[in-house]
């Protein structure tokens, strides 16, 4: 017997930062290339009368439209509208989620109470709560938050019940063993293990927040892209509904690279960031 | 020191006792079924002891260990600090687990990972500063402070464990099977590591060990478990040189003839009869 070589080997040991660099050298140049092929089909089709120029203008002409009018102070008052009641509901909604799914989180108990609930809730398309918040709030902004928090606010809150159920054991013991009490707990292990998950919430939210606060502009009528994109289609300004529609692209990839960052900076230490497959 | 020796006659001549478990018994209660993981364990540690713990897998060390580090109940018996009852993970006290990977917090830096427990501990600043760079300074480690965990090798993860122990300043340190998931290289160089720090600080050590070779090579006094429900099967008197040495002890005739009495005991454990102690 020799029991000195029953060893596993060693898990994670060194790591490859080059691993990733094998796709990348194309993707840029690829990707450029293929907005300039999306755009040059976009000029042409409307061009050759393949469509209709009337309800497909050539995008030069939007373009033109969209640089137009970002030039005014209407337009970036649209687009702080928008903002502002994205970002408003998305923080109320992240607020709500993170703090509830950490106190049922604690509370197994009260959580497998309000499960059911949970699941009968989630599914309910916020757009179906529209004539509820225009009878409860008119056109205010509150009709927008309204729907804004309960779209983001779900998608929260599961990904904190995931994260907050998924600590180590190992890692809870520890900081027991170490003495480490009930909150020192929840934020030196509890709150970053839950913090990817919460990464993925938040970035699913912010997307689905700025839809529905367009959304709720478009339908309801309070002040903000949505309204403005009804205002241009009821003056036929065709050129300025795909402008503003344009707008809205650019506002979501602005949004989601920002939230994209904020995650690579948040989660630099775990394994989705780091770039390495060991545990 | 006027407590009774009739488990441990070894060793414990004036040094007073450090952990004493008396008659600690685990009883899991999954439903219908009752499973008994420790049925009656009695021993004691001697201040600056160093005791490794060795027994059959599944024998329940880890259950015990659970036990004594206050992590978790027993169903029955006592364990005792320095003369204090264990009730809750006490201050005096520092595990050490298998899992370096997921005892260390990834979102940390080595240094915090150190520092963490100092901070619960209400620590000045200055001092935990000063205990973070002498621990990590004691594992050989100080350049990798600001690295973190998964930045290193398996060994070295398991020296900022050890570190953070040692940090934590207990009066006695577990060990759970802490080399089991290391290369031998690095496992020879951790067990040296662990006789050192031993000598150096004066703590009580306990280390729970599925591997024989270590037991005897590590400890002053190896306890040898029996199968589940476990007791304590045999207790040994490790009487090797104090200073250790990979390849000589190894190669030690004494030290064969103890391998040989704790692997018969072991192989006795597994087959559940309880042979008398040598």
């Amino acid at each position: 017997m020799s029991t000195a070589t029953t060893t596993a080997p060693t898990p994670g040991g060194t790591r490859r930062p080059g691993a990733r660099a094998r796709t990348a050298p194309n993707r840029p140049l690829l990707g450029l290339l293929g907005i300039a092929a999306f755009l040059l089909l976009w000029e042409a089709t409307p061009r050759l009368g393949v469509v209709p120029e009337r309800y497909f203008p050539p995008v030069s002409e939007v373009l033109l439209t969209l640089a137009q009018r970002a030039l005014t102070a209407p337009f970036w008052e649209a687009v702080g509208h928008t903002l502002y009641g994205w970002a408003l509901g998305l923080a109320i909604a992240f607020v709500a989620a993170v703090l509830l799914g950490f106190a049922l989180g604690a509370a197994p108990r009260v959580r497998a109470f309000t499960t059911s609930t949970v699941d009968f809730l989630r599914p309910i398309p916020s757009v179906a709560l529209i004539p509820l918040a225009v009878l409860m709030y008119g056109t205010d902004i509150r009709s927008t938050l309204l729907l804004v928090i309960y779209a983001c606010f779900w998608l929260i809150y599961i990904q904190v019940l995931y994260g907050v159920a998924d600590v180590d054991p190992v890692a809870e013991q520890t900081a027991r063993s170490y003495g480490l009490g009930r909150l020192a707990r929840i934020r030196y292990v509890v709150w970053p293990t839950t913090l990817p998950y919460l990464m993925t919430g938040l970035r699913l939210a912010a997307a689905v927040g700025l839809i529905l606060s367009i959304t709720a502009q478009l339908i309801i009528g309070s002040p903000g892209i949505g309204q403005q994109i009804t205002t241009a289609q009821q003056g036929n300004a065709i050129a300025l509904v795909y402008a503003w529609i344009i707008a809205t692209g650019i506002l979501g990839v602005v949004i989601n690279i920002g939230v994209r960052a904020l995650e690579r900076r948040v989660l630099r230490w775990h394994t989705s960031v780091r770039g390495e497959a060991d545990t | 020191m006027t407590t009774t020796h009739e488990h441990t006659p070894h060793h414990l001549g004036e040094r007073s006792a450090m952990l004493k478990v008396t008659g600690l018994q685990k009883i899991y209660n999954g439903g219908a079924t009752a499973v008994e993981a420790v049925r009656d364990l009695t021993f004691e540690l001697a201040e600056g002891e160093l005791v490794c713990l060795v027994g059959p897998s599944g024998c329940g060390k880890t259950t015990l260990l659970k036990c004594i580090a206050g992590l978790m109940a027993p169903t029955d018996g006592t364990v005792e600090l320095a003369g204090q009852p264990v009730l809750s993970p006490p201050p005096g006290m520092a595990v050490v687990f298998q899992e370096y990977g997921r005892s260390l917090f990834a979102w940390m830096s080595v240094s915090d990972n150190v520092e963490l427990p100092l901070k619960e501990k209400k620590l000045p600043k200055a001092r935990r500063a000063e205990l973070v760079a002498e621990s990590l300074a004691a594992v050989g480690l100080t350049e990798f402070a600001d690295a973190y965990p998964w930045q290193l090798s398996g060994g070295m993860q398991q020296r900022v464990a050890i570190a953070r122990a040692v940090a934590y300043e207990p009066q006695v340190l577990l060990m759970d099977e802490p080399f089991a998931a290391v290369d031998a290289q690095t496992r020879a160089d951790l067990e040296d590591l662990v006789r050192e720090l031993w000598k150096r600080l004066g703590v009580t050590v306990l280390f729970v060990t599925h591997d024989i070779d270590e037991a005897v090579y590590l400890g002053e006094r190896v306890l040898v478990l029996s199968n589940s429900p476990t007791v304590v099967q045999d207790d040994i008197t490790v009487d090797l040189p104090a200073e250790r040495d990979q390849l000589t002890t190894r190669q030690d005739e004494r030290f064969t003839q103890l391998r040989a009495h704790v692997y018969a005991q072991i192989q006795q454990a597994k087959k559940g009869t309880t042979a008398p102690a040598a």
